[in-house]
């Protein structure tokens, strides 16, 4: 081995560490990466939250992109993400909702209040929807393929950063995908 | 001021103290659940939500709707290992405080014993090095004439 080499060698590894440590600092520990990302979307059959009689399923999302966005009323978040919702859903996004571990009284009143942009809410009042979802915090909003597959996760809420670079493009590219 | 301070702080953590030890919900353990196997279980599970603690230590509203679902399906005769499964097929690998073993996480497992290998390797080269070395210092013709200029003997010293 050549002198030189045996020197650089502390060095070269000092940096790589640090390089290593570096990249560790900029992680998010609290973003849990989802194993249901490109998975079936799982089953589901909850009452609407505007209407506790009718059932609203998973086979909902079939053949079309869709975002289902999962909120309370007591989640902070997403009060702050809602007006992002609103937007999208003028765009044309077509989002679902899964209102989750909320009353229902406080929720319907939210969506007075501030404004509805789901096709329909799913009432997830014991939050076993939420599990089988992975969900861990609210807002969470996946986005669902045509055929009905996870296929993204944002964790937290939306922002209009998120929305221009993330949630748009995949969703075009989606748009594009055969049913 | 300071004394009202510490006296409020006193109070809230021990009302706060007192909330946290009552936390844990009474499961119904006469029936199928064991109850030493439940708490060992949820033991290694965690919380997504406080990552620090496990789903027996945690508050949080999610912790506590983990560990419904953990007993119910202990009820239901699922083994600890089912239990597991249901739970990383929607949270992931992360969920469990001892991370399994797979191609992703063998740097993890094995990483501190190739570290040790290594660290082996280079003290076994190192000593070996300086034992010849200690041999080869001198030519045998070198060692001769060392001798007669410092003399063969020791000089004794009292």
């Amino acid at each position: 081995m050549p002198r030189f080499v045996r020197y650089l060698a502390p060095l070269v590894a000092f940096v790589a560490l640090a390089g290593l440590l570096y990249k560790g600092l900029s992680l998010d520990p609290k973003l849990v990466p989802s194993p249901l990302i490109d998975k079936p979307a799982p089953a589901f059959s909850l009452p609407l939250l505007q209407h506790p009689d009718t059932q609203i399923s998973d086979s909902n999302f079939r053949g079309e992109v869709t975002l289902f966005n999962v909120w309370a009323t007591w989640c902070v978040a997403c009060r702050q993400e809602h007006p992002l919702l609103m937007q999208l859903a003028k765009q044309g996004v077509r989002i679902y909702g899964l209102n989750y571990k909320d009353e229902r009284a406080a929720a319907k009143r939210w969506l007075q209040m501030f404004g509805d942009p789901y096709l329909a809410n799913a009432f997830d009042a014991e939050g076993r929807t939420g599990i089988d979802w992975g969900v861990y915090g609210t807002p969470e909003t996946f986005v669902v393929d045509k055929k009905g597959v996870i296929r993204h996760k944002i964790i937290g809420p939306l922002t209009s950063d998120s929305i221009q670079h993330e949630l748009l493009p995949l969703l075009k590219q989606l748009q594009e995908e055969d049913g | 001021m300071m004394i009202r301070r510490v006296l409020l702080l006193a109070t809230l953590l021990t009302v706060f103290s007192g909330a946290m030890a009552a936390g844990l919900e009474a499961f119904d353990f006469s029936g199928n659940v064991n109850e030493d196997r439940y708490k060992n279980l949820i033991a290694q599970l965690r919380c997504l939500v406080c990552q620090n603690q496990s789903l027996a230590d945690s508050e949080a509203a999610l912790a506590h709707d983990l560990r419904r679902e953990v007993w119910e399906l202990m009820d239901q005769g699922k083994s600890d290992k089912e239990v597991k499964a249901f739970l990383v097929a929607r949270y992931g690998d992360f969920v469990l405080y001892n991370p399994p073993v797979k191609p992703s996480t063998y740097i993890l497992w094995y990483g501190p014993f190739a570290l040790l290998a290594i660290g082996l390797l280079v003290l076994l080269r190192t000593l070996k090095r300086r034992s010849k070395q200690a041999d080869s210092g001198f030519s045998t013709e070198e060692q001769e004439r060392l001798k007669q200029v410092l003399g063969t003997e020791k000089p004794d010293k009292e």
